[in-house]
């Protein structure tokens, strides 16, 4: 008999779980997690176990691993490593073939990786921190339906970042009252205009209300301006049946684009966008509830896994941060999260959080949205830290304008285009971006107003999720 | 009515000199610059007549302009717009495109709307008479 298939309780490293020596295949998916052993657990077999639970293992030893290939179904911790300057946390990689899972499922990958070990009593806490999507497995998403170059011609812009706008207050405006405000910011100059992730259906506004008042607005808009102009119909509901009914009726009046809640949940989003795809509609996917599980770096999944997930999964627009604003966000994570959406492949970037490398290939681009608690005065920062391919949403900052919402909306899009002009003509952003946005208000009164309104407003705040890395020395 | 395709149509119109500006920069990413002209600025007229094809081997700047004056010259009564086309894998796409020359009379959109079921309407952005 076969030792290690007597009944009773083995270590999962003892069961074949660690496997220091074991090389990955070019196609197996690899995870990267962040373990807190309670005390007397030691690293190798809190990581075995983390294998072990998220694969094919269970609490004690069965006969029936025997009629199956087990030891290519078992996860394989490879390598445990303390986390720098984090004492009692190791960051663990775990191997894991690709058979053990379903093509083009993101409810399938998620189910394994973050199934049940996350509550695993030997661990005190557990975070996924970045994955390796292999080529193999990348090729059976479709990915983004539109993705950044298809949205960029097919809205005719090019050269600069879009500008958007939350509709204010969140609740409580009736339809009429709603579309006025998309009205005055799309004629003044913004590209987009959203819907909050809470608004759905509610008393003082019912989803066709909505929709009806919304479409009448972005038509004005485009024949005003002559510009191509979308407002984010979020058709976030209760069902798929609901949400189709919504997305219908934003095809039928002529949206480019329908917007969805991270909340709805993975298979309900590879839904939409597969609608989007039949559609020709953009995907704009609002991160509704992620910091529930992203935030805290003991505990839960990182937003630059939940980044490659969702470009899997297939959305064209993603809220990923945007460093100077008032929701959290350092610069360098951030930065790692925007090069997960629109980089076709990601080198190793530990400063950025990036500890694999990642081929995206083909898969098209995710746009990075950028929203909450920006405005006009900042625009140097966010090119400098965002770059071009993103959608910078200014809502406080386009409808608390003191001239009004047209104004506002104006103020954001002159100050965009005086520093992308003035980026082009080689000025230094970093140090001169005041000055530029100081001469484009002299010719422009609502740029001037904003300024001083918002001229001091900072969210300056130690964030809680940065990277840990050793700085590698560079010679000088 | 301004209108306000375009990278820069919220700025006062570039001169000659911050144009040149813009294509030195275009085409120190190695992109290629173009030109096109149109009497039709439909937000949905994706097809602007070529002035020619991309000059993906013209990198004097000098040159570019040069185009774009020939082409505002022979069409004064169109808009003008300058064009940078980036071939790069994964782009193969314009990264810049702004306007450098409007005609005196600029157009301006109206809307149709046909009344549908449901309280829908289905939408026509038609250009207006110009005066």
């Amino acid at each position: 008999m076969n030792a290690r298939y007597a009944a009773g309780v083995l270590k999962y490293a003892q069961m074949g779980y660690w496997q220091p020596d074991y090389q990955p295949a070019d196609t197996d998916v690899l995870a990267l997690f962040r373990i807190t052993p309670q005390e007397g657990v030691d690293p190798e077999e809190a990581a075995a176990a983390v294998a072990g639970e998220s694969s094919t293992a269970t609490w004690t030893v069965v006969w029936t691993d025997r009629l199956t290939a087990c030891e290519r179904y078992r996860a394989k911790a490879y390598k445990v490593e303390p986390v720098p300057a984090a004492p009692g946390q190791y960051f663990a990689y775990i191997a894991y073939d690709l058979d053990l899972f379903e093509p083009g499922s993101i409810a399938n990958l998620t189910a394994s990786i973050i199934g049940n070990v996350f509550g695993f009593k030997p661990l005190k806490a557990l975070r996924l921190e970045d994955m390796r999507i292999p080529v193999a497995y990348v090729k059976t998403f479709d990915g983004p339906p539109t993705g950044i170059v298809a949205e960029r011609e097919r809205l005719d812009k090019f050269g600069r970042p879009l500008l958007g706008a939350t509709i204010k207050p969140k609740l409580g405006l009736s339809g009429k009252n709603y579309g006025r405000v998309v009205y005055e910011a799309l004629k003044g100059g913004l590209d987009f205009t959203k819907d909050d992730e809470n608004i759905n259906s509610q008393p003082f506004m019912h989803w066709r209300e909505r929709f009806l008042y919304c479409m009448e607005a972005v038509n004005r808009a485009q024949a005003a301006s002559g510009e191509v102009k979308g407002h984010y119909l979020n058709v976030t509901a209760a069902t798929m049946e609901d949400m189709y009914e919504r997305a219908e009726l934003a095809k039928d009046l002529g949206s480019v684009v329908v917007m969805i809640d991270l909340v709805i949940g993975y298979t309900a989003i590879q839904s939409m966008s597969k609608w989007c795809r039949r559609n020709d509609m953009l995907l704009h996917l609002h991160r509704a509830g992620h910091s529930t599980y992203t935030r805290q770096k003991s505990h839960g999944v990182s937003f630059r896994v939940i980044s490659k997930w969702m470009r899997l999964a297939g959305a064209d627009h993603l809220h990923a941060g945007t460093v100077v604003g008032k929701l959290e966000g350092d610069p360098n994570s951030v930065q790692g999260f925007y090069n997960v959406l629109r980089e076709p492949n990601n080198p190793v970037d530990l400063q950025r959080g990036l500890h694999f490398e990642q081929n995206w290939a083909g898969l098209r681009k995710v746009m990075p949205v950028a929203s909450g608690g920006i405005h006009a005065g900042q625009m140097h920062q966010l090119l400098h830290y965002l770059g071009e391919d993103v959608v910078l949403q200014f809502g406080g900052g386009t409808i608390g304008h003191p001239m009004g919402i047209e104004a506002g909306a104006t103020a954001n899009r002159v100050a965009l285009e005086a520093i992308v002009k003035a980026r082009n003509e080689g000025r230094d952003l970093w140090h001169e971006g005041p000055e530029i946005l100081e001469r484009a208000a002299r010719h422009c009164l609502p740029l001037r107003q904003a300024l001083d309104t918002w001229k001091d407003v900072t969210f300056d705040y130690a964030s809680t999720d940065t990277p840990d890395f050793v700085p590698t020395l560079t010679p000088a | 009515m301004r209108i306000t395709q375009g990278t820069f149509s919220f700025l006062p119109d570039l001169s000659d000199d911050e144009i040149r500006a813009q294509i030195e920069y275009a085409l120190g990413q190695g992109w290629s610059c173009s030109v096109e002209h149109t009497d039709d600025p439909h937000p949905r007229n994706v097809y602007w007549e070529m002035f020619g094809l991309p000059m993906f081997d013209l990198k004097d700047a000098a040159g570019v302009l040069g185009e774009v004056r020939r082409c505002r010259e022979t069409f004064p009564g169109h808009y003008v717009k300058l064009n940078a086309f980036d071939a790069t894998h994964g782009f193969e796409s314009l990264r810049l495109s702004f306007i450098v020359h409007r005609p005196r009379d600029e157009a301006r959109f109206g809307l149709v709307r046909e009344e549908a079921s449901g309280r829908t309407l289905r939408y026509t952005t038609y250009e207006r008479r110009r005066s």
